[in-house]
């Protein structure tokens, strides 16, 4: 058994898919956490220090490496799967078992995963970009604020651009279906990843399917409301 | 329940042989009991066919009492019919109103090559069993069964996987044409008993290599192969087979 039998079998592949996934779903815990911060409506300073901790800080950005490779390797095994798994019956049925026999999002992760992708190249290119590259390559910088009292420390200021970002009604229709999608796909994914890795007592997989559902409406919900809140006014 | 008789429509997948394209054909049938099997429907299908000098239908069939897993027709758009937790030798007419229309389809999947008509070639199971579904023992005297001490949850557990009858539904039913549920049924079977513990790790190990050399599709846990398995078996089987696997391949010291 060598390491490449192992991941390039079908059980490995699905390892590989589970572990970057529960990456991934501990990532967006860190991520809702911080941005939670902007409800504290005291013009982003909050959203604004937290988001500066945690781009000064090393372990942080070395993270961010792998926060990177994790989504790519979540993306590249996951299609690699989903046009494997879907060439292994090359004649289909004149009628589908369908919904009498899986969930239509169980069924869906392929199609919920790109439209997460698509959504992801937007984000990133709403926030990621300016934040980390702006003022290289002609990519306009976010505009600095200093919370110090003039002694100089300047934050980039991602709260003002949240804000900028948001007054567009399509952008947050937009972001509000990234997180539908989100929702349908951690509502599969969370316990689904879970089995692949092997854990098959009945207490844990029940908890699990209950804790799977709760985080996906939380963390969804959550998400959504960021945009819905900006636009809406009711935080400034 | 009241016996009641009905006319059918039904569309029938054909297909000359393996190399031939296939389609289907629709036939009619009078008078079919709501007693019969839906097999003995179709035997009556096939009487009419001879009787014309047609080519009867093709369908695998042996027992016909639900335990040796050789029917195999997908019938409107679910494996072995709308009936829970059953085959189809054991699908009663009853479950079909008058004046419907049935829809019958073969076991669909690269890996199980429809050999004529209904009748798929399930040769690729054998194999997978071959490959480490066993537990090799001495020849001589029986042991005395009750010599090796198991607990009985783990005996109810292994039995119920036990009663997998390798038909191959699970297959047929997944978007994946995974065959996970059956390779987990035959795994958990001798994983949780004491006499399948020396070749537990090569047992998961190979076996799972030949289910993908075979051709299927991996487990995205969506869970229609447990809502169509005629036994009841249990997702949670493959959850356990992805323990042992990964265990296995881990830990195995084992070049090549």
């Amino acid at each position: 058994m060598t390491w490449k039998q192992m991941f390039t079998s079908s059980i490995g592949q699905k390892l590989t898919m589970a572990l970057t996934g529960l990456f991934l779903i501990t990532f967006l815990i860190v991520h809702v956490g911080l941005n939670a911060c902007i409800w504290a409506n005291d013009g982003g300073q909050m959203f604004n220090t937290g988001a500066n901790f945690m781009s000064s800080m090393l372990v942080i950005r070395i993270m961010e490496i792998g926060l990177f490779a994790g989504i790519i390797i979540h993306v590249i095994q996951g299609l690699l799967l989903f046009f494997e798994n879907k060439s292994k019956r090359k004649i289909g049925y004149a009628i589908e078992y369908g919904e009498r026999g899986s969930k239509w999002y169980s069924r869906s992760m392929g199609l919920l995963g790109t439209l997460l992708l698509l959504f992801l190249i937007m984000h990133i290119y709403h926030f990621w970009v300016p934040s980390r590259l702006g003022g290289m390559w002609n990519i306009k910088p976010l505009e600095e604020v200093d919370y110090t009292n003039g002694l100089g420390k300047q934050y980039h200021n991602l709260y003002a651009e949240m804000i900028n970002v948001f007054q567009n009604p399509i952008v947050v229709i937009l972001y509000v279906l990234g997180c539908i999608s989100l929702a349908y796909h951690l509502m599969h994914g969370f316990e689904s990843a879970f089995r692949t890795i092997g854990v098959h007592n009945n207490r844990y997989l029940k908890m699990l399917r209950y804790v799977g559902r709760g985080y996906s409406i939380i963390i969804s919900i959550a998400f959504a409301m960021m945009p819905i809140s900006i636009y809406l006014g009711w935080i400034r | 329940m009241e016996h009641y008789n009905m006319n059918l429509t039904l569309k029938i997948w054909r297909q000359k042989d393996a190399k031939a394209k296939g389609g289907f054909e629709t036939y009619q049938v009078k008078n079919i009991s709501s007693e019969m099997s839906f097999l003995e429907m179709i035997d009556v299908l096939n009487e009419d066919l001879i009787t014309e000098g047609k080519d009867p239908i093709a369908f695998d069939h042996d027992c016909r009492e639900g335990i040796c897993g050789s029917c195999s027709m997908y019938i409107n758009g679910k494996p072995h019919g709308p009936w829970k937790a059953t085959t189809v030798c054991q699908l009663h007419m009853r479950a079909f109103k008058d004046g419907e229309t049935v829809v019958v389809e073969p076991w669909r999947a690269n890996a199980f090559p429809v050999i004529k008509d209904l009748c798929v070639d399930r040769s690729a199971f054998d194999r997978i069993v071959q490959a480490g579904g066993y537990i090799s023992v001495n020849t001589g005297n029986a042991v005395d069964g009750n010599a090796i001490p198991v607990d009985k949850d783990k005996a109810d557990k292994s039995f119920a996987a036990a009663a997998c009858i390798a038909c191959g539904a699970c297959v047929a039913a997944c978007k994946n044409s995974s065959a996970m549920l059956f390779v987990s049924a035959k795994v958990s079977h001798l994983a949780l008993l004491p006499q399948g513990e020396p070749e537990r790790k090569t047992r998961a190990i190979n076996m799972v290599a030949q289910m993908d050399k075979e051709g299927f599709g991996s487990c995205t846990n969506i869970g229609a192969c447990e809502a169509t398995c005629p036994k009841e078996i249990r997702l949670t089987n493959i959850a356990r087979l992805n323990a042992e696997y990964l265990s296995a391949a881990l830990t195995i010291d084992k070049e090549n």
